[in-house]
């Protein structure tokens, strides 16, 4: 850029439109948490989706090896049955992620759905938020123990028991922003001009619901990974043969003294994946709530 | 320009009824209903428009003259209240006993509303000329091309420069006066037959006012849209309108030309209200109506103005007054038993 300062209009030009660059480096200097917490989640889906190519085989057995410390053979170092846990933690943030972000992507929608409807047809109101107040008194990890000795074990049925608990939370959240922008004269003067329902619903009412159901979004997606590694590690969700934290967690915490590294990989993981997705979080809360965003 | 040069106006395909009003509104009942009882905010009000016509509606706030709009529209929340009573015709059919979808073809065709608050009236996060199209398009099934055209027009119809930039600035771009055209071009997209505005200039400072005003009269004049103004104030009334309903408490209580208005007011409510516009004169202290705006909660046995009534006695208590026709040979109704003592004053 610097050969170009020879005639003046270049440079009052350059001077006036900053770069790509520095644009991209002053988004990263306002909000550094989430860039922070976007880089670290998008590195842990990179290697869950990558993970056949990155890590070894998770299921093989070396017996010989067993819970030998990290080397440069295995750099988690094996667990009981010769396992590589280095492997075995890439392979288990398949599991994690999928878990968080499908029950995210469950409950918001089913929720916004819900909720649209119990704030503008009154009479589902009544009924559906009562109802929603009885799911909200169900524990989440019980619902889920229950379903999966009624229906077996498989993530699939985890997903769904987390799903449950959750959607409740994102009803009642969908239904107060509905109630506070149903009642902006533009809504009122939108039916005066004859539109019909789900058109104001579309374009009035749905749009403010979606900021901070993002945000949420992000919560439930922490939760979830949380909720869904407590399961594996009680042993009632995702089958103990699928590599995930939780079930190495549980395998090997009676190695804890011998072998720590069996526990402590999967448990930094764990806490990492949730870290960074509340701090996404956070920094889309701090991006998207206008009170706070106009103050940056 | 008068009422009936304007009526000739209507469209000779319109099935004209000779002699029968645009609108008309025939003992009008609307209630509200909640733990604590009936509140009888429109109770048995008549009136009508003819085509063309400005019909000025005044009263203090609470008198029930934006529900009666309201109702006419049928927009009252179904949950807080409803029209118990009596009849809205407007082009031969009587909105009342419509069905929600047939009331969604006449609000904003043939009924548009403007409504009080230029500033929250418009959606903020949708380009004015996105509101302004989809309004044409929910009516007419305009391409978005066509749409958009429209809103072009009507934008420069109500005199806001540079219509064809300004069509994707968003609403807080604009200053209140600007919003409130928008709000008209909104109105006007769909050349409604009744326009219906309500309070268009209270949230207006008073040199923006009169141009929304002026504004309004002209596009009435080119469009041959009737009107019906409500505002409380007078000066508006006496600006814009040909004729006037005068309302206290949920119920009509005078209707007149509006040069009779001003002149021979036959109600002491309407005298109340002359009585305390300021005039020119500078140092003269304002007139002011006694006492409280009664309880619309209780039914009112007697005239519902007896208690701040200077006129006021046994009778008018006991016994509530009915429309009738003042001495003169022009339409003028006043509701009250003292009104030849009250023009005689």
């Amino acid at each position: 850029m610097a050969e170009i300062t020879g005639g003046p209009s270049t440079t009052s030009d350059e001077a006036s439109a900053p770069t790509r660059g520095s644009q991209a480096w002053r988004f990263v200097r306002r909000n550094p948490t989430l860039v922070f917490g976007l880089v670290i989640l998008l590195i842990m889906c990179v290697m869950a989706i990558f993970a056949p190519l990155i890590a070894a085989d998770p299921f093989s057995m070396k017996p010989v090896q067993r819970l030998r410390a990290p080397s440069d053979a295995f750099w988690f170092g094996t667990d009981q049955l010769g396992r590589d846990v280095f492997a075995r933690t890439i392979w288990g943030a398949r599991v994690s992620l999928a878990v968080g972000i499908s029950v995210a992507v469950f409950s918001v929608l089913v929720g916004l759905v819900i909720g649209l409807f119990a704030g503008t047809v009154w009479w589902v109101e009544a009924v559906v938020m009562r109802f929603m107040d009885g799911l909200m008194a169900i524990p989440a990890i019980l619902l889920a123990i229950a379903m999966v000795s009624l229906f077996g074990a498989s993530v699939m049925i985890v997903i769904i028991a987390i799903v449950i608990p959750e959607v409740p939370r994102v009803v009642r959240l969908v239904r107060s922003v509905v109630l506070s922008t149903r009642e902006q004269p533009y809504v009122e003067a939108a039916i005066a001009g004859g539109a019909p329902w789900w058109k104001i619903l579309i374009r009035h009412i749905l749009p403010p619901t979606i900021p901070p159901l993002i945000v949420q979004a992000t919560y439930i997606c922490a939760s979830a990974i949380l909720v869904e590694a407590a399961l594996s590690f009680l042993g009632a969700g995702t089958p103990p043969e699928i590599p995930t934290w939780g079930n190495m967690i549980a395998a090997d915490r009676i190695y804890l003294s011998r072998a720590p590294w069996c526990i402590f990989y999967p448990g930094v993981a764990l806490a990492l994946v949730v870290l960074a997705v509340n701090l996404v979080g956070d920094g889309l809360r701090d991006r998207l709530d206008p009170r706070i965003a106009r103050r940056m | 320009m008068s009422a009936s040069d304007l009526a000739d106006r209507t469209t000779p395909t319109e099935t004209k009824r000779a002699g029968e009003p645009l609108l008309s509104v025939e003992d009008l009942k609307t209630y509200f209903f909640n733990e604590d009882g009936v509140t009888r905010a429109v109770d048995g009000v008549s009136l009508s428009i003819a085509a063309g016509e400005t019909l000025g509606v005044v009263g203090e706030s609470g008198c029930g003259k934006s529900v009666t709009a309201l109702s006419i529209l049928r927009l009252v929340p179904p949950r807080i209240g409803r029209s118990v009573g009596g009849r809205v015709v407007f082009e031969g059919r009587n909105l009342l006993d419509l069905s929600e979808r047939e009331m969604r073809v006449i609000r904003g065709d043939r009924i548009a509303m403007i409504f009080q608050e230029p500033m929250t009236s418009l959606n903020p996060v949708l380009t004015v000329g996105h509101q302004i199209a989809e309004a044409v398009r929910i009516h007419r099934r305009a391409s978005v091309a066509d749409a958009r055209k429209r809103a072009l027009e009507v934008l420069d119809l109500v005199k806001i420069p540079d219509a064809g930039q300004r069509l994707d600035d968003y609403p807080h771009q604009f200053s209140g006066g600007m919003r409130q055209r928008v709000m008209i071009a909104m109105a006007l997209a769909c050349d409604p037959k009744l326009l219906i505005a309500d309070e268009p200039t209270t949230a207006l400072d008073v040199t923006v006012q009169a141009q929304v005003l002026d504004l309004m009269l002209e596009l009435k004049a080119e469009t041959g849209a009737a009107v019906m103004l409500i505002t409380h104030d007078l000066g508006v009334v006496a600006e814009t309108c040909q004729r006037v309903v005068v309302m206290y408490a949920g119920r009509k209580v005078e209707e007149a030309d509006v040069f009779d208005l001003f002149d021979r007011p036959a109600h002491p409510y309407t005298r109340g209200l002359l009585a305390s516009v300021a005039r020119g004169k500078a140092g003269g202290r304002l007139t002011e109506i006694p006492g409280m705006v009664p309880s619309l909660r209780e039914p009112i046995p007697g005239c519902a103005f007896a208690p701040r009534c200077p006129f006021a006695d046994g009778h008018c208590h006991a016994v509530a007054p009915t429309l009738e026709q003042i001495a003169g040979d022009r339409p003028h109704l006043a509701a009250c038993h003292k009104s030849t003592e009250v023009l005689a004053s």
